[in-house]
């Protein structure tokens, strides 16, 4: 299991560098620091818009597709630790895993309550 | 400075994030929010979404390394996980609809709770405890275990299980709200509510960090929270930071820690403070 959590780790820092170093490229000389909230354009705010933009090689949406990789570890983690559990007939830790696996998909949806 | 100088400033700090929060199970957001807001005058909102981006990362970065060293009780982790990410879900969608200030002021006061939380316990670390006999729900819930020391496996059991509990699940909540992970008040439920041995509670702790993190981090993508410009070197450094911390806790002792922790949260909260109330 903890490989498959360094390989999903690298594997977002691999996107996030790479994105970013594109985006240094273009914008580095720019004034931008962030200082007033405007939200995000929606071509990074859902998962299929960003993974569309990676595709096209588009360096903000490289980043966002290596922060949802990222995002997606630690949900690694929980499934890894069901089966763990699955493997040792403990029924009553499955289940607990299954809520809390319940609960972070409806987080990923994005809609608040 | 443009934007290639903040990026690397931005990366410096979180280095620092990375490196202090691998080694006191605090996820280093409690950096990184004030780092931004406070020294680089970002927009709160900007500031926690890369700081959950942090949190996660810091958490997964130094993850591989904690779970080889048994430490962690997986149990203990799976089980409060359902009151924290519950309660992340709830504090994000708090986090959408509070104005910029209000998060900021809210931020800086948890963090002077956390401190005087932490200085005014009484009791022992729990590494410094008899080992007790597991009853009531830690035996119910088969939450016991044990963890590797010098001189051979020592057991533990939790105590105050409904109490750690209800405590997580308003660590869900400040981690929603704050793109914090909450580590403080983590550690502090399993430190001093349940009383398990503080390295396992840091990285029991850690664990969970990552997986409420995560709980949010949808909601905060659609709103914006989350930039790439910002999150990119955030999440660079902070992994580069807590890999390094990562090889340093074995060797490091609790009280030193402790202190750390304590003394690195206080002087964040005044400033964050300060800032919120725009004094």
């Amino acid at each position: 299991m903890g490989s498959v959590l360094r390989y999903g780790v690298v594997l977002a820092a691999v996107l996030v560098a790479a994105g970013g170093v594109a985006y240094l490229f273009e914008r580095w000389d720019y004034a931008e620091h962030y200082r007033m909230f405007v939200g995000s354009p929606e071509s990074l705010t859902s998962p299929a818009a960003i993974l569309r933009g990676a595709l096209a090689l588009d360096p903000a949406s490289l980043i966002a597709l290596g922060l949802v990789v990222l995002v997606l570890t630690p949900v690694a983690r929980v499934a890894f630790a069901l089966l763990a559990f699955a493997e040792q007939r403990d029924r009553l830790y499955v289940i607990l895993s299954l809520i809390v696996l319940v609960v972070l998909s409806i987080g990923l949806t994005g809609h608040s309550l | 400075m443009n934007f290639l100088v903040f990026t690397l400033v931005v990366f410096a700090g979180s280095l620092f994030a990375g490196f202090l929060g691998s080694l006191t199970g605090l996820g280093g957001g409690v950096v990184i929010v004030p780092l931004l807001t406070v020294a680089l005058g970002v927009d709160i909102r900007y500031a926690i979404g890369a700081s959950l981006v942090s949190v996660i990362a810091t958490s997964s970065g130094s993850a591989a390394a904690y779970l080889k060293e048994g430490f962690t009780n997986m149990r203990v982790g799976v089980f409060l996980e359902v009151a924290t990410t519950a309660g992340a879900i709830l504090g994000a969608s708090l986090a959408t609809r509070l104005p910029g200030p209000a998060i900021e002021v809210v931020f800086g006061v948890v963090l002077l709770l956390s401190v005087f939380l932490t200085l005014s316990l009484r009791e022992p670390p729990a590494a410094e405890a008899p080992a007790v006999g597991d009853h009531g729900l830690a035996h119910r819930l088969r939450l016991s275990g044990s963890y590797p020391t010098a001189t051979g496996e020592v057991n533990y059991a939790p105590r105050r299980v409904p109490l750690g509990f209800g405590i997580m699940a308003g660590a869900g909540v400040l981690s929603g709200l704050l793109g914090i992970g909450s580590g403080a008040v983590k550690v502090l439920a399993l430190d001093q509510a349940m009383r398990l041995p503080f390295k396992v509670s840091t990285t029991t702790s850690n664990f969970m960090i990552g997986v409420t993190a995560a709980a949010s981090a949808g909601i905060y993508l659609r709103r914006g929270f989350i930039t790439p410009g910002l999150a990119m070197p955030v999440m660079l450094g902070v992994l580069a930071g807590s890999l390094v911390g990562a090889r340093f806790l074995i060797r490091a002792r609790p009280r030193i820690l402790r202190f750390v922790f304590a003394f690195a949260i206080f002087a964040l909260g005044v400033e964050m403070i300060v800032t919120g109330l725009h004094l």
